[in-house]
């Protein structure tokens, strides 16, 4: 990051003068954080006592064989508490937040799981807790929802724009401008306003830490190839950075396809041919919008990749040529979900089924003496209702409707 | 200077100028039109003309509402510019536009200057660019002579309203309170020192916005600065009242 946030031709902090000084203070105490060696050793033992870090490296010998090339490792973000990598980023923001001395805490959420994450971290250092919900991803995820409210966290459902994450993040916006004094912004991903993009990289960068030592005890060297699925793109940089400079190691990010490419119903901004540079959010990046600027309608159905921005340093990354990107429809998705459940007993996320999808396309061409690694960003018992739906399971189906019938009585 | 200059000269005749606020294309252009009219012949000093963006950061539930509404009719960049140089071709006030900095970029900064200048637009408020964020913006408007309108806010440290003003021309836009627009502000002793604080740091004349909503309002700024600025409240005043409640509203503000 330079100077003024940039990484390359991206990123940048794009605030409201209200914002200012908040972020010169931000900045300070996140720089005093990383020069300051007693911090990552009091973040580490946190991650290992209140979560389950080291998450385990499992060797998915089930599918390696099914496909018949290399050998497949799957990462378990799933294995952190909560559910999903978002909670490296939300302790770490938290440990930032007492450190500041600030009592509040705001976020977005899309799938729900930051959200989720840091109504935990709220709990737990007692700190008063608002979230800002899209109204469609409410309905999505009508689980976490319940979860945040049990923790003490209040969520907001947004009404305006496209009712997703987007929208979400706006609303945490103008709270912030409101409460700027009392209140900190965990921000959820690597996008947004600097120092957001390195800082919250900067915490997730110990899934790649592990798996890079993971590796090398289990495989004895490097992997070729490392796939992350990629929406604001926070667990992809978490793994990538452990990888990143290995020559021999290809580091791939995969995007929402929705039902395709050529659909316009999609959230690809680096793999397909619909995104252009702007500036929104706080930051520039590659953006789903229009020829005026305008952000356009995503499609994903994971609620954690339906985004119309992405990563600025993922997006320096790719223009420099160190991160390939592709893309996996809804129904691939789906299809690599029941496979991975069926032959290993192992419920990805649907966000990170998207990495999966497309290291099944490619295991196969690889030696049986080579190693991947996919980064299973989260948990997918909480998707259990988009996924039954997806699935049309019939006897889920019946439950809910005489759930439904003894409710309405 | 231009704009600067003619903020001066119109305070030399009234005690506090008035600056109000359109959404453009919401509820239409038509409307926009009706309202400009009212707004002008009841006295209005100086508009800012809001170029719709679907990601309004800084505003309230009001002015966003206003922005989604005015794209789903399908506002365009290309229109906003006809529509602000019709307004400036017609009446004899400043007018200038306010958006976000996306829609700047995509349009081309260069091009966007150009087209303001034919536009006879004297001024643009872009909340979400800083002079460090935007440097070739900053030096366009010199080169254009359209004055980059910067915002203080109670925040803002004594060094950093020092620093933003070297980059500000036209007049200082100090916003009442932390917050976005829309929102009702108090003017206490905090607001005083806050006020000296700017004043101490620029010699440019000082618009206070955000939540002043009627004559009692106005009247506490009276002698405090040189403009105050109406938003959210005619937008209200016309999706209640329709266009013709604005002038009166206008009329009975000082």
């Amino acid at each position: 990051m330079d100077t003024k946030g940039y990484f390359g031709n991206w990123g940048g902090a794009f605030i409201p003068e209200i914002l200012h000084e908040t972020f010169e203070q931000l900045k300070i105490s996140y720089a005093e954080a990383r020069k300051d060696p007693a911090f990552w050793q009091e973040y580490l033992q946190l991650m290992g006592s209140y979560s389950c870090r080291p998450t385990p490296l499992t060797y998915a010998e089930n599918l390696t064989k099914h496909f018949g090339g290399a050998k497949i490792f799957i990462k378990r973000e799933d294995l952190n508490h909560t559910g999903a990598h978002k909670a490296n980023n939300v302790m770490g923001q938290g440990l930032l937040v007492k450190k500041m001395g600030k009592k509040r805490v705001i976020a977005e959420t899309g799938a729900g799981q930051h959200g989720v994450a840091t109504a935990t971290m709220a709990a737990k250092f007692g700190f008063e807790c608002t979230v800002y919900m899209g109204e469609v991803d409410v309905q999505r995820q009508r689980p976490n929802v319940f979860w945040m409210e049990k923790m003490g966290a209040t969520v907001i459902p947004v009404k305006d724009g496209s009712r997703t994450l987007k929208d979400a993040i706006n609303e945490a916006f103008r709270d912030w401008v409101t409460n700027v004094d009392s209140t900190h912004y965990v921000f959820g991903t690597a996008c947004g306003p600097a120092p957001f993009p390195e800082m919250v990289s900067w915490f997730q960068s110990i899934i790649g830490q592990e798996a890079h030592k993971q590796i090398l005890e289990i495989h004895g060297r490097m992997p070729a190839k490392i796939y992350a699925c990629v929406g604001g793109g926070s667990n992809a940089m978490g793994i990538f950075q452990g990888f990143l400079g290995k020559d021999n190691v290809e580091l791939i990010g995969v995007e929402a396809g929705g039902k395709g490419l050529h659909s316009g119903q999609h959230a690809s901004r680096l793999c397909g041919n619909d995104a252009t540079p702007g500036i929104a959010q706080g930051y520039k990046t590659m953006f789903l919008q229009n020829d005026e600027g305008q952000m356009l309608e995503t499609h994903s159905v994971s609620a954690g990749l339906d985004y119309v921005g992405v990563s600025p340093i993922l997006v320096d990354l790719w223009e420099q040529k160190k991160v390939r990107f592709e893309s996996a429809t809804d129904a691939e998705v789906m299809e690599a979900l029941d496979l991975t459940m069926k032959m290993e007993g192992i419920i990805p996320a649907l966000e990170s089924a998207h990495a999966f999808v497309q290291a099944f396309k490619e295991a196969p061409k690889l030696g049986k003496d080579e190693a991947i690694i996919i980064n299973q960003s989260g948990r997918g018992d909480k998707d259990i209702f988009t996924i039954a739906h997806a699935f049309d399971d019939p006897s889920w189906k019946q439950f809910i409707i005489d759930r439904a019938k003894e409710y309405d009585k | 200077m231009l704009l600067e200059n003619t903020i001066r000269n119109k305070r030399q005749e009234k005690d506090i100028l008035l600056m109000t606020h359109i959404v453009l294309g919401y509820p239409s252009f038509a409307t926009n039109r009706k309202v400009v009219a009212q707004m002008v012949e009841n006295g209005v000093d100086c508009i800012e003309m809001q170029i719709p963006f679907s990601e309004p950061m800084a505003d309230g539930p009001v002015i966003l509402k206003a922005n989604q509404e005015s794209l789903a009719q399908g506002t365009s960049v290309k229109e906003c510019m006809a529509f602000g140089a019709e307004m400036a071709a017609e009446y004899d006030i400043p007018f200038l536009f306010m958006t976000y900095y996306n829609i700047v970029y995509k349009y081309g900064e260069e091009r966007f200057f150009k087209d303001c200048q034919k536009a006879n637009i004297q001024g643009l408020i872009i909340p979400d660019l800083s002079p460090e964020m935007g440097e070739n913006f900053f030096k366009l408007a010199t080169t254009y002579q359209i004055a980059p309108i910067l915002i203080y806010a109670p925040t803002s440290t004594n060094k950093r309203m020092a620093s933003l003003n070297r980059s500000a021309n036209g007049f200082i836009y100090c916003a009442a309170r932390r917050g976005v627009t829309g929102t009702k502000s108090s003017f206490d002793e905090d607001f005083d020192t806050y006020l000296a604080r700017c004043k101490a740091a620029t010699t440019l004349p000082l618009a206070v916005g955000f939540g002043i909503q009627d004559r009692a309002d106005v009247a506490s700024l009276t002698g405090k600065v040189d403009m105050a600025v109406i938003g959210s409240q005619t937008i209200r005043l016309v999706d209640e009242k329709g266009p013709e409640a604005v002038g009166p509203f206008i009329a009975g503000l000082r």
